[in-house]
């Protein structure tokens, strides 16, 4: 099958491409896959996407397969990257923010301490909610794109590519 | 103020209805009513059309009049509310729009049942998704009816009771009629004309203080009479710990609220990728914090111009603080400039209302026919009438609406976005953060978090001092008044996240592993997602 690695490398370039794709498979995409999913003719059995090593068995359903991806090591990263940034920053942005509540409404006296000109530390405390708001979400997106996206999206396809006419 | 600042408003709010109208109608030319085009728009807006259509679907009347209307009276305790609604967002980009994009189709309760038993799940998303969103519109829609009479000086019942039966009726036109493409194109007209309207206006302000913030702060903090006490916080929220704990739950409530509010997460639903969904929250991030910073400057700004005395004159709780600000910067009652400018302001407080409700009124449409009709239908009906479904229950949420919004226009029904929010913190995000990141949660435990949230919210606002038992009250004449605080926040957010944990750790039935590997997955890579 020349066509399959061409074929798949477009697809991963191009978000937007999600039909299924008739080079695979050799003939008509929709014939050659048979009743156990993968094993049309000239199918790669467990072509290993993107580091899983994935093998595919007959009979297997989608579940398994779904199992099988979570279980995976690619996947396993991109979970651990994600959560390595949401959870200690969603905690550090909610505890910053309830900080400021509860200071706003029972530390009058911190919050008026004047620091320059008309500027006190409650409205230096509510620019930098703000601040740290427009921050937070810089930091996040760029983490994303760096660390996220690219491994995201080859999972995508690969699983996309596994799931394809397994019953389910 | 005159009849030429109202001829011209009126003129105004016309073109608007006109070109809302000619949007609607050119969106649904030569397009099939399948339900990806009803509930999405066809998903194939960008990331920067889908966050302005947000910004526009989240900033209501309310936080354009509304929040400067309290700054200008209070102060520095107005600013409070605009930071909520801002760090709310951090809550929706990190946990929530790019795995909800990936696992739903077209409502929250997509994602939540997608682990679980379909029926009792989609039943009780659906639920509490349509009681925020009907608690939401009446708010709106009273407001509208309110501001809209006061904007145009005839405070008289019945012009009240026509635009509120004006708005429902056009709102209901737009959704029934051009669905998710029509609505998003409607909020993102509004969105630049609200964001247009705030920055001349900021401009305006900065421009009188030769750009001198601290010289704005001081004449605001002056003309105020409390002096330094204006700029920090106490004096809306520092007297009685109740009314402290009153606010730190309304703070709960606001921050975890955003990112479970059904017309929100549908807006994720009209980008093709999680990817675009995130940039599309970027994109609001920060037009919405641009505009809350600009809401900031024109309270201060009305208070040092305008001065708080004659706010409060012109209306008890602030609303009219910005449409005064703007006569005084045109140059005054009676002036060409003033006019023109009183005139904008008050078309674009028409255009945020309209856009909202539509918003809120497609959400709610979906809930009904995708949630509840769908998982109730015969066994063997079609799904082919779905869509016929949600445009007949658009009418229905639209008469049912108008009804409430007169039934209470005369009410203080300020209690209402407060609630809405409480009951979207309470019961849909202890729901949706379950499914997300918790391996056994279970369907015992997402029924239980959604009921265990909605049910304390609403039953600690019946008991509370809004329905009875103070001056202020709904029922001023009758005292069943057990609950101090006037959102139950602080209360019904831990319930609904307990009851969540409570169901699951009790459930008989073991959570089905495959299925969260499916939904988890499906959530980080957007494999299979539509």
């Amino acid at each position: 099958m020349e066509a399959g690695p061409e074929a798949v490398a477009t697809r991963r370039a191009d978000p937007w491409y999600d039909e299924p794709d008739p080079a695979r498979g050799g003939q008509d995409g929709g014939a050659a896959v048979t009743e156990d999913g993968r094993s049309g003719p000239g199918a790669e059995p467990g072509r290993g996407p993107a580091g899983t090593c994935l093998e595919a068995e007959p009979g297997r359903s989608a579940a398994d397969i779904y199992l099988e991806v979570q279980r995976g090591p690619a996947f396993q990263e991109v979970r651990r990257r994600y959560r390595r940034f949401v959870v200690p920053a969603s905690a550090a942005f909610l505890l910053w923010y309830l900080a400021y509540v509860v200071a706003a409404t029972t530390a009058h006296d911190l919050m008026a301490r004047p620091v320059a000109g008309a500027l006190n530390v409650a409205v230096l405390a509510g620019l930098g909610q703000f601040l740290t708001t427009f921050l937070l979400t810089w930091a996040y997106v760029r983490h994303a794109r760096l660390h996220r996206d690219r491994a995201a999206l080859e999972l995508r396809w690969d699983t996309q590519e596994m799931t394809r006419g397994v019953e389910r | 103020m005159s009849g030429h600042h109202q001829t011209l408003a009126l003129l105004l709010f016309s073109a608007f209805v006109v070109v809302t109208l000619a949007i609607t109608t050119w969106v649904t030319r030569k397009r099939q009513g399948s339900a990806e085009e009803f509930y999405a728009g066809g998903r194939l807006f960008s990331p920067m059309e889908n966050g302005f259509a947000i910004a526009g679907d989240y900033m209501s009347a309310a936080s354009f009049l509304g929040i400067s209307g309290l700054i200008a009276l209070y102060g520095y305790d107005g600013m409070l509310y605009s930071v909520g609604f801002l760090v709310a967002w951090l809550v929706v980009l990190l946990l929530v729009a790019e795995l909800v994009r990936n696992c739903g189709r077209f409502t929250l309760a997509d994602v939540v049942a997608a682990r679980m038993a379909e029926r009792p799940v989609r039943t009780a998303v659906g639920v509490s998704s349509v009681s925020v969103s009907v608690l939401y519109l009446v708010a709106q829609m009273v407001g509208a009816g309110s501001l809209v009479a006061l904007l145009l000086g005839g405070t008289g019942d019945t012009a009240r009771s026509w635009t509120v039966v004006g708005v429902g009726a056009l709102m209901v036109v737009y959704v029934s009629l051009g669905g998710m493409r029509a609505t998003t194109w409607i909020q993102i007209v509004k969105a630049v004309l609200l964001m247009g309207g705030a920055v001349a206006l900021t401009v305006l302000v900065l421009a009188r203080f030769h750009g001198d913030v601290n010289s704005l702060l001081t004449s605001a903090a002056e003309r105020s009479g409390r002096g330094g006490d204006f700029l920090s916080p106490g004096i809306l929220y520092g007297g009685s710990w109740t009314a402290r704990l009153d606010f730190i739950s309304l703070g709960l409530a606001l921050v975890l609220g955003t990112a479970g509010l059904p017309h929100i997460l549908a807006r994720f639903y009209t980008v093709p990728t999680a990817r675009a969904a995130r940039r599309s929250v970027v994109w609001s991030i920060g037009l919405i914090g641009g505009f809350y910073l600009m809401t900031i400057v024109l309270g201060f700004g009305a208070a040092a111009l305008v001065g708080p005395a004659d706010v409060r004159a012109s209306n008890a709780s602030g609303n009219t603080a910005v449409p005064l600000l703007a006569l005084v910067l045109g140059g005054g009652e009676g002036s060409n400039g003033g006019a023109v400018l009183f005139a904008v302001v008050a078309a674009v407080a028409f255009a945020t209302i309209l856009a909202v409700v539509a918003g809120i009124t497609l959400a709610s449409s979906a809930s009904v026919a995708h949630d509840l009709y769908a998982s109730w239908r015969r066994p063997g009906a079609r799904r082919r009438g779905e869509v016929g479904v949600a445009r007949a229950a658009a009418v229905g949420i639209g008469v049912v609406a108008i009804g409430l919004g007169l039934l209470a226009q005369d009410l203080n029904v300020a209690f209402l976005v407060g609630l809405a929010f409480a009951v979207a913190a309470s019961a849909n995000l202890p729901a949706l953060l379950y499914s997300l990141f918790w391996r056994s949660f279970t369907t015992r435990g997402a029924v239980w978090a959604v009921y265990g949230g909605l049910v304390p919210a609403v039953l600690l606002v019946l008991v509370s001092p809004v329905v009875s038992g103070s001056p202020a009250s709904l029922f001023p004449g009758v005292d069943f008044q057990l609950f101090p605080l006037e959102n139950p926040g602080l209360v019904s957010v831990p319930a609904g996240f307990l009851a969540g944990w409570i169901g699951t750790v009790t459930s008989p039935e073991p959570p089905d592993r495959a299925r969260h590997a499916e939904t988890e997955v499906r959530a980080l890579t957007g494999a299979g997602a539509v």
